[in-house]
């Protein structure tokens, strides 16, 4: 899949992969050229600063692909014991799976179904407010070379691309000229919501800083000006923080805009008010094409967060939070999560694909993970691989590993790895554990079958002769 | 050795494109296809018994929307239907899916073979996501599948009519189909999207309209893409769904469409959304006008349609109508997801409720069934609700009743908004379809519609696609649950029930073009896309179970 020409410029022979993509944030970049020199890459050409971290500082672990009981043991080892731990449990949790590929994804949520677990991506503790905020109103939005081409309102809101997502400004959306823009920046209005000045806010025409704690309170008073409904100045002064004046010029820009684009971060979706923050933004971007055209777009942190919730989506019909223990999907935020699972210790047993919870769960959650056993696959020792009962050190997807990844904007994109890896990858390995759960479920199946039929048929009834 | 045989003894075979019309025959059955009875002597290896029960060949759905961006968006906008509705419970072998009317990858495909249905053909995918629809259809059990790319809005698309460069146009189709691995060119509200994208509430009014910044009518763009697919002899060239969907007197735009074809072959989907007289949106006027399109239908014989037929009840909306969608949300004031992609196309999602005591909703239902009832071929007109536009392709039995039995269709008919009767010709027409008939509009016409020559009958060399039902004097009760349905010769469902998984082919197209069209795209894409030239191509590693079907390219 990957394009490899020499480089002719060095003394010796080095591969160079164009259109490489780099996955580290929800920007998914594709147009990184990769130059590789043995089994490191010395250039990552185009990409940022978190991408070149990503990829120069790349190395594989050189601890064994599996350990059980922190011992080294085999790969077919760790997928017996690892399938074994969730067919047994009563109350398997599958969590992560949002820096892997889509195809990895699908594989977990197999597993999840054929074991009955409870499966839930980090989307639960990011942008899953924003989904559910989905739920309720709907969202308009657009592919990200849609605001390239004609977003001349660029608002970003709760959020900091300058340094979460250091291209969104030069890829997507400030600079780059556009078919409708032909002058880019100079094209374009930037304004930046947030409770404090970030990196970003230097990049924007105009910064509101919005009382921490208020984003509700400011969105619904932009949207009462885009439905010309009357506000109370000293009270929305109280409510934001901002004068009222500063809305309306806001909303007047907003207006005379041909097209304007709402990105917003975890200033929304993880602060006070949380979905239906999420919600109100949804409803302004929504309410905005009485007047004009606009859209509004999550910024996506994980590489292929939106790909697991893409995934669950089409198999269970849910994007987080899924339960499968009834022998279909049913699905409940804040009963289905894992966090929230844990913190109340009902899970006895987990499976945890790139994430890592012994790293940023709370407190309860982290102190019950380590109670049961769970299984963990990560390409870095992490502390979450350190207290697991199997743990798989796997190949890296985008660097070692092909596979599909979705763009924030749900734009799915093909991978081309530019390094080969001693260690197996996560699909290898589910893959693995799918077959071997489907084994053991047969086996248990006939097993239970044939002890119906042994038993004398008074047993069935109890003792009522 | 040979492989083993399977016969299928003794049932009413109805196989209308080699005329067999409910005759006792036997099928037999080898390698997943139907093949030649063997020699006297040798014995099938298994034999099912179907005599007395009704044999057909697997249903093909050639209009339904099942995969992709639009009908992800769609599951995850709507937990709440499916959180008090069926599910699919997940057994030892099959998985467990969701439904509501935007089931689960899983569902869809258990669902579509649990009716008798083998082919499924989803009508609306950015070539942008294409990837994204295929990774779906790998997840989507039982049944075959292929998608149809939408490019009625696609700006080289445009660019290239504008610069009166039909060469290039061609050129430029058949790379895109292949890129995608699509089945057919889609056209959806041909430049009224690119209208939408530069106007609030924006769409076109007629065909005759000038789109924004490409200077192009959709009338050109319907003319000149139906002449390219055409003359790249495309097994289906070109499926439409035509302007101002859904607003009253947009029939005349519709019959403009069929007239812009200009002799060439086109497929008009969804046809009762495009049948409405009246103007200016106000019910007083709203009526039928399905005998003057179906007039223009039965006199020329380039053009097949599907009905789309709107059922009652809830249900979801979902198109690649932008606009539409839009509108759709300002009358119901609902939810509304609207996705607009890059230099291609749009989609909009909304849920809906027909009433049966609408004016509006009834007359749409009673429009859908006049088509069916007014096109004198029924080997040009096919059975589809759009999935899950007009209703649940689950409600195809249903339909089928309201064929076959005048005496039950009427009584519907009575109980729908009163008002119905005098704006519709349905009370006054007494056809009833024969079982023969129904083979044609759900299974043998769409499949030859869609060039697809081993799908919809039951002559040697066919897919063994069979759906064996059980006769029974009320349709639906026959049609709603078959008892065998057989798929590429292996038994799926037995005995009415599901017994196994697994994964069907998929089709697509790759016409031959000139590939110097390619440097054009490449320098014109990198400009304005934001995803990399060589990283939009789909490889072959992504088309689950390939089957490429042929082109026959002619003379321009």
């Amino acid at each position: 899949m990957a394009t490899v020409t020499p480089d002719a410029s060095s003394e010796h022979e080095l591969k160079v992969i164009t259109d490489a993509t780099c996955t580290f944030c929800g920007c998914v970049c594709d147009d990184i050229d990769l130059t590789v020199d043995g089994d490191h890459i010395i250039k990552a050409k185009r990409a940022c600063v978190l991408g070149k971290a990503w990829f120069l500082n790349h190395t594989a672990d050189d601890r064994p692909s599996c350990l059980i009981q922190g011992q080294a043991a085999s790969v077919e080892a760790g997928i017996e014991r690892a399938a074994e731990l969730l067919v047994s449990a009563r109350y398997p949790l599958i969590y992560g799976l949002s820096d892997t590929t889509s195809e990895s994804q699908r594989t977990a949520v197999g597993i999840a179904d054929w074991v009955g677990a409870n499966i839930d991506t980090t989307s639960s503790v990011c942008h899953g407010p924003t989904g559910m905020a989905l739920q309720g109103v709907g969202e308009v939005t657009a592919s990200l070379g849609e605001v390239r081409n004609r977003g001349d309102m660029i608002i970003f809101w709760g959020a900091n691309p300058a340094e979460s997502h250091p291209r969104h400004f030069t890829r997507y959306s400030l600079t780059p000229k556009g078919m409708f823009l032909p002058n880019g920046r100079k094209d374009r209005t930037c304004v930046v919501v947030d409770v404090r000045k970030t990196k970003s806010a230097n990049a924007a025409d105009i910064f509101i800083p919005v009382k921490p704690r208020s984003d509700f309170e400011a969105l619904w008073a932009l949207r009462a000006l885009a439905n010309d409904v009357e506000l109370d100045a000293n009270q929305v002064l109280h409510d934001t923080g901002i004068e009222l004046s500063v809305w309306q010029d806001l909303m007047t820009r907003m207006k005379a805009a041909k097209f304007g684009a709402i990105f917003f971060g975890m200033g929304l979706t993880m602060t006070r008010g949380k979905h239906a923050n999420a919600e109100a933004l949804l409803a302004l971007a929504r309410d905005m094409n009485k007047h004009t055209r606009f859209i509004c777009k999550p910024n996506r942190g994980h590489g292929n967060v939106t790909g697991a919730d893409n995934v669950m989506a089409w198999r269970t019909g849910y994007p987080f939070g899924v339960n499968l223990m009834r022998g279909y999907p049913r699905f409940n935020p804040g009963e289905y999560t894992a966090s929230d699972i844990l913190a109340r210790q009902e899970a006895d047993a987990a499976m945890i694909i790139a994430a890592d919870p012994m790293a940023n769960f709370s407190q309860p959650a982290r102190d019950h993970l380590k109670s049961i056993p769970y299984i963990a696959f990560d390409p870095k020792e992490t502390p979450t691989t350190r207290a697991a009962e199997v743990a798989f050190t796997v190949a890296t997807y985008g660097i070692n590993v092909p596979g599909t990844v979705y763009r924030m904007d749900d734009v799915p994109i093909s991978l081309r790895p530019a390094l080969e890896c001693h260690h197996p990858s996560d699909l290898e390995i589910l893959k693995g554990i799918e077959k071997q759960v489907q084994k053991l479920n047969m086996k248990n199946a006939i097993a239970q079958s044939k002890n119906e039929s042994l038993r004398p048929a008074r047993d069935e009834f109890g003792s009522s002769e | 050795m040979s492989k083993p045989y399977f016969k299928i003894s003794g049932g009413y075979v109805y196989d209308p494109l080699n005329g067999v019309d409910g005759q006792v025959q036997d099928i037999w059955v080898q390698d997943g296809r139907i093949v030649p009875a063997p020699v006297a002597g040798i014995r099938a290896d298994r034999t099912l018994d179907a005599a007395g029960y009704v044999v057909m060949p697997g249903g093909v759905d050639m209009h339904c929307h099942i995969a992709g961006p639009k009908v992800n968006m769609g599951r995850k906008m709507r937990p709440e239907e499916k959180r008090q509705g069926e599910v699919i419970p997940r057994t030892l072998t099959t998985h467990s899916g969701t439904l509501g009317s935007v089931p689960s990858t899983f569902a869809t495909g258990f669902k579509y073979i649990g009716l008798g249905y083998t082919s499924a053909f989803d009508a609306a995918v950015p070539p942008l996501s294409a990837r994204h629809a295929h990774e779906e259809f790998a997840d989507t059990p039982a049944i075959d599948k292929g998608f149809y790319v939408l490019m009625g809005n696609n700006h080289f698309m445009m660019k290239s009519i504008s610069e009166e460069n039909p060469k290039q146009l061609k050129a430029f189709i058949a790379w895109l189909l292949g890129a995608t691995k699509a089945y057919a060119p889609k056209l959806v509200n041909p430049g009224g999207v690119e209208v939408w994208k530069h106007h609030p509430a924006g769409n076109v009014d007629t065909i005759d309209q000038i789109v924004d910044h490409y200077e192009v009518t959709p009338r050109q763009i319907i003319s000149e893409v139906a002449r390219a697919t055409n003359e790249l002899g495309l097994p289906h060239p070109v499926h439409i769904h035509c302007n101002n969907l859904g607003m009253p007197g947009n029939w005349s735009t519709t019959l403009n469409t069929m007239d812009a074809l200009n002799g060439f072959k086109g497929h008009l989907t969804h046809i009762q959304f495009h049948s409405y007289g009246g103007g200016e949106g106000s019910e007083e006027s709203f009526c039928s006008k399905t005998t003057e399109l179906a007039d223009y239908i039965n006199t020329h014989d380039n053009l097949t349609v599907d009905v789309g037929q709107v059922m009652f009840g809830k249900t979801t909306s979902m198109t690649g109508d932008g606009p539409l969608g839009y509108f759709l949300h300002n009358v119901y004031g609902g939810k509304w997801l609207s996705v607009d992609t890059e230099m291609e196309s749009g989609c909009g999602i909304a849920p809906i409720e027909y009433r049966n005591k609408s004016l509006v909703h009834a007359l749409q239902w009673a429009i859908g069934l006049e088509w069916y009832l007014l096109v004198e071929d029924p080997w040009r007109v096919v059975m589809s609700t759009d999935h899950p536009n007009g209703g649940s392709f689950m409600a195809y039995p249903q339909i089928i009743r309201l064929l076959m039995d005048a005496t039950y269709r009427n009584d519907v008919l009575r109980s729908v908004h009163p008002d119905v009767m005098s704006r519709c010709v349905l009370g006054d027409i007494d056809r009833e379809y024969t079982l023969n008939e129904i083979c044609i509009i759900t299974r043998a016409g769409p499949a030859k519609i869609l060039g697809l020559k081993h799908k919809g009958h039951l002559g040697v060399g066919a897919d063994a696609d069979i759906t064996i039902y059980s006769p029974h004097e009320n349709k639906e009760v026959m049609f709603e649950m078959p008892r065998y349905v057989i798929k590429s010769g292996e038994i799926l469902i037995d005995e009415c029930e599901l017994k196994q998984q697994t994964f069907g082919k998929t089709f697509n197209v790759a016409p031959a073009y000139d590939v110097e069209v390619e440097a054009d795209i490449a320098d014109w894409f990198e400009q304005y896309y934001s995803v990399q030239f060589r990283n939009y191509p789909i490889s072959d590693d992504y088309v689950h179970d390939s089957e490429l079907v042929d082109c026959h390219e002619k003379e321009s």
